[in-house]
């Protein structure tokens, strides 16, 4: 019944969201909607629970509307559950045209989310993977930046084409089954030989990785960060690159062995190279946005290429940092946000000195920064290390290419804090204020997960435990 | 066979009322009412109750596809009177006229849907023409409308000639009009052995059918007619009739397809013609700016998609046609039923339509993501029965991918409507009042659509009991 209650908590809240006329009501009712999403996803850690869901959808075709819960999907499902009210609240002073709209896209791009996270048939999986870009979409080009149109089309046509192809991989699939189902039993128990394997893995990477975004199919991304409303950019950077990540962990290794295998190595070179070029551009950008989106290609460099080395300590590693590198992503996020909408600029040449302005913002960016270049006592230092040691174990040389970013990583981070928050105070900044309350609030929760789960990572060490595939 | 003597008698009816009736919608109801008991009859002999029996010497049969056919093809009619039916009364004076030879037209469709032999094909062909020319041209004082007629009747006329070249081949061959005769495998079989007069004779067949569905290299008129015929009859074309084509196009090729395994050539025949068909389809809407141009390019690159059906030739092609002409057909009607009543056509004319009238946009924004392919609409399941039989049938994954790579390429212009009417600003007009019957109607139609993009198995269940 869980996994139920998570996908149409969402789903109906939305549509409710769509028919609310007045602004406000709108904003709360998300409000209420998520945090109601998230107590029930609180409820989906107990482990004695039953969190499968099964039912009859399309019989002919041979797939069920089956849902289930174990530790990847419930640390994913947590992070969804957790980002929306988060996001819903640390963006509750901007105001939106018909915001009854925008809540409530906002909302099914939830239930599009949790579906992924929790689909145990491929062609459900197949729709909610779909369900989740499609509002993304009306999103991005309603309510964001100036080239909003272009850029969040350039992001659609690419992730459908991935979508298209991940389609086709799945039908293959299909028919390859003895039963013809879509159930994940069915595709993990298939033996496919080497040279199917080969072709059905890149249908399905292909997808994955668009959405990732791997090197060198990143190139919508950075764009799209920049235009989309915050509150989006959120979304997309905290919780919607993850469902690449999982959709690996779930769909594609267990499925293709051999091929990973084969071309694990390929993908690890891809990856470590769209590290170190995603870090090196990143340190020449003058506008705050850019900077954390091409910092977020880097990280997710990272856990794709400790994913594909295949040894355990990195995937436990990659497990702990999706949910950690989703809190962070989305505490800089906020900040970035917070700033833009104060003073109305984004770019460092026109920032500095903020520090003797806004001393909680600044010392809140400091700890999240921190936790971006992956220092120890923060949440990133304990996941970052288990996928280095992963990688090493795999190839010390491609484990030492891949530090480099680590420096490169400290050089842009705290090149950041520095130009934003040190120095001579700018025209912009010369009469900021503290940011507003709720803002510090949330700010001041996530520092603190920030902390706990750098100090003490062990619950999700331990809810990494129990995924079974 | 109810449908087809009903249709026709259905058409006689209305061509008479027009001199009973003088109050022009009223003569849309009737047609209405007259559809409704086209749809009874055809449904009543679908369950084998109050049926028409003629014996047509074996040269039609009624079997469940055909019949459940039928019934797609008058429901979507239904729909496209309901919404369309003031557009209709519109275009000229002989209101009555148009709608009874829209009746003339299903007959045909009808008749196409159960041929059994070459012969009655060609009668069921021409039935479904000829009105046709005639609607091209309704609009009598129009220079466009005029041009597109006679365009489309040489064109129409020469295919027809090329086809009854290739029914007298075939007949030549095989000594016989039947599809029972084995008329598909002898001629098949020719490819491969001396015999020149079959596989000649069924090239001619299939160049024809290829121009009638508008299937590239042979779809020069498509667009111009399209373009030049009066909206509303447009819909009527690119859909229902299309739809109807396609069918027949499909069970004169592939309805006996256990009588022969496709050879290598035929395969590759399909295998050109569809990826020309979605090639020049597809390239050449995305450089329309007309909306009405743009869909009489992306009708052909639909059409490459159903031609899928024809290359696979499965289980799951022949579900998968119905649903594909289904979806396809709803959304294009709804799309059009909006079109007529837009004051500018281009597609800056759909600037800002989010604004002035947001049920019309809301609505839209489906029949187009039904037309993409997205999920959560009818249009996916469509797409999905038509991949899933190519793969099937275990011909070259190829094909697929350049399928699928060519439907982000319909995304690109089917969204460019969508980018128009919600993320650009303007005052979308209509050029009438738009009433509140013809927004629920929309609302239905849309319903319907993702309805269906959810349960597609709630249409194909009516085919299986």
């Amino acid at each position: 019944m869980i996994p139920l209650l998570l996908i149409f908590i969402p789903v109906l809240s939305a549509l409710i969201a769509f028919f609310l006329k007045n602004d406000n009501s709108a904003k709360n009712w998300a409000l209420l909607a998520s945090t109601l999403t998230l107590v029930v996803g609180l409820f989906a850690l107990c482990p004695h629970c039953n969190l499968t869901f099964d039912a009859q959808w399309l019989p002919v075709l041979g797939a069920r509307f089956s849902l289930s819960l174990d530790g990847l999907s419930k640390m994913l499902v947590l992070l969804t559950a957790i980002s929306f009210p988060v996001v819903f609240a640390a963006t509750y002073n901007n105001e939106y045209k018909q915001s009854n709209a925008f809540y409530g896209l906002m909302l099914l791009s939830q239930a599009g989310l949790m579906g992924v996270f929790l689909a145990s048939d491929c062609l459900l999986f197949y729709f909610f993977w779909e369900l989740a870009l499609i509002p993304v979409y009306f999103l991005c080009s309603i309510w964001g930046g100036e080239k909003r149109i272009a850029v969040t089309f350039k992001f659609f046509i690419y992730t459908f084409v991935g979508s298209l192809l991940m389609l086709i991989g799945i039908l293959y699939l299909y028919f390859q089954t003895p039963d013809h189902s879509f159930a994940i039993k069915s595709f993990y128990a298939l033996k496919l030989s080497a040279s199917q394997q080969n072709l059905a893995f890149w249908l399905f990477f292909i997808a994955f990785a668009i959405k990732m975004p791997i090197f060198p199919l990143h190139t919508w991304q950075p764009d799209a960060y920049e235009q989309s409303p915050a509150a989006v950019t959120m979304i997309l950077s905290g919780v919607m690159v993850k469902m690449g990540i999982y959709a690996v962990i779930r769909w594609l290794i267990p499925i293709f062995p051999l091929a990973t295998e084969k071309f694990g190595s390929l993908i690890i070179i891809l990856s470590v190279i769209g590290m170190l070029y995603a870090s090196l551009i990143a340190i020449k950008q003058d506008d705050v946005k850019r900077l954390i989106a091409y910092s977020s290609i880097a990280h997710i460099g990272l856990m794709c290429a400790a994913l594909f080395s295949m040894n355990t300590i990195g995937w436990n590693g990659v497990l702990i940092q999706m949910f950690n590198h989703g809190i962070n992503v989305i505490g800089l996020w906020i900040v970035a946000d917070a700033i833009e909408q104060k003073l109305g600029t984004r770019k460092f040449s026109e920032l500095g000195g903020l520090a003797q302005k806004a001393p909680v913002l600044a010392t809140l960016l400091v700890i999240l920064a921190f936790a971006n270049v992956a220092l120890p006592l923060t949440n990133a230092f304990v996941g970052e290390f288990l996928m280095f040691n992963g990688l090493f174990q795999y190839n010390y040389w491609i484990a030492g290419v891949a530090g480099i970013s680590i420096i490169l990583g400290a050089v842009y981070t705290l090149n950041m804090v520095q130009k934003i928050f040190y120095g001579q105070t700018s025209p912009a900044t010369q009469n900021a204020l503290e940011i507003k309350g709720n803002i510090q609030f949330i700010l001041i929760v996530l520092v603190i997960v920030v902390l706990v789960f750098g100090v003490y990572p062990q619950p999700l060490i331990d809810l990494t435990k129990q995924i079974h595939p | 066979m109810n449908a087809i003597i009903l249709s026709a008698l259905c058409g006689v009816v209305m061509m008479f009322s027009g001199i009973l009736l003088k109050n022009k919608s009223s003569i849309k109801y009737v047609a209405i009412a007259a559809l409704l008991v086209l749809l009874i009859g055809n449904l009543l002999q679908f369950y084998g109750i109050f049926t028409i029996n003629i014996d047509s010497k074996n040269l039609l049969s009624f079997d469940r596809p055909g019949l459940f056919f039928n019934s797609i093809l008058i429901v979507a009619t239904l729909i496209y009177f309901i919404l369309s039916g003031s557009d209709i009364e519109k275009v000229g004076l002989d209101v009555a006229e148009y709608f009874s030879l829209i009746f003339f037209v299903l007959c045909g469709a009808t008749i196409l849907t159960s041929f059994n032999g070459l012969l009655m094909f060609f009668i069921g062909i021409e039935i479904l023409s000829i009105p046709l020319y005639i609607l091209t041209g309704a609009d009598k004082k129009n220079l466009k409308s005029n041009e597109a007629s006679l365009k489309y009747f040489l064109m129409g006329a020469f295919s027809t000639g090329i086809m009854l070249m290739g029914i007298t081949l075939v007949y030549g061959a095989t000594g016989s009009f039947g599809l029972q005769s084995n008329m598909i495998k002898s001629a098949v079989t020719g490819f491969e052995s001396a015999g020149i007069l079959g596989p000649v004779g069924l090239v001619l067949l299939f160049i024809s059918m290829c121009f009638k569905v508008s299937a590239a290299p042979f779809h020069f008129w498509a667009p111009d007619v399209y373009d030049g015929a009066p909206s509303v009859f447009t819909s009527f074309m690119a859909t229902i009739v299309k739809a109807a084509g396609f069918f027949a196009f499909i069970r004169l090729f592939a309805a006996k397809s256990t009588d022969f395994g496709p050879g290598p050539a035929w395969t590759l025949i399909l295998y050109v013609i569809i990826v020309l068909t979605l090639l020049i389809g597809n390239i050449t809407a995305v450089f329309q700016q007309s909306v009405k141009r743009m869909l009489a390019y992306s009708s052909i690159a639909q059409a490459g998609f159903m031609l899928f059906a024809l290359y696979s030739s499965n289980d799951f092609s022949k579900e998968g046609i119905l649903l594909y002409t289904a979806a396809y057909s709803f959304a294009t009607i709804g799309i059009f039923a909006i079109l007529v009543k837009m004051e500018d056509y281009s597609l800056d004319g759909y600037n800002g339509l989010s604004k002035s009238h947001p049920v019309l946009a809301a609505t839209n924004t489906v029949f187009f993501l039904s037309l993409s392919g997205i999920p959560l609409t009818a249009g996916f399941f469509a797409k999905y029965y038509m991949l899933a039989s190519a793969i099937k049938s275990g011909g070259p994954i190829s094909l697929v991918i350049i399928a699928v790579l060519f439907a982000a390429v319909s995304v690109y212009y089917y969204f460019k409507v969508i980018q128009a009417m919600y993320f650009k600003e303007g005052n979308a007009a209509t050029n009438q009042p738009i009433t509140n019957n013809f927004k629920v109607g929309l609302i239905v139609l849309a319903a319907i659509i993702i309805f269906l993009g959810i349960y597609p198995t709630s249409l194909l269940g009516f085919y299986y009991f």
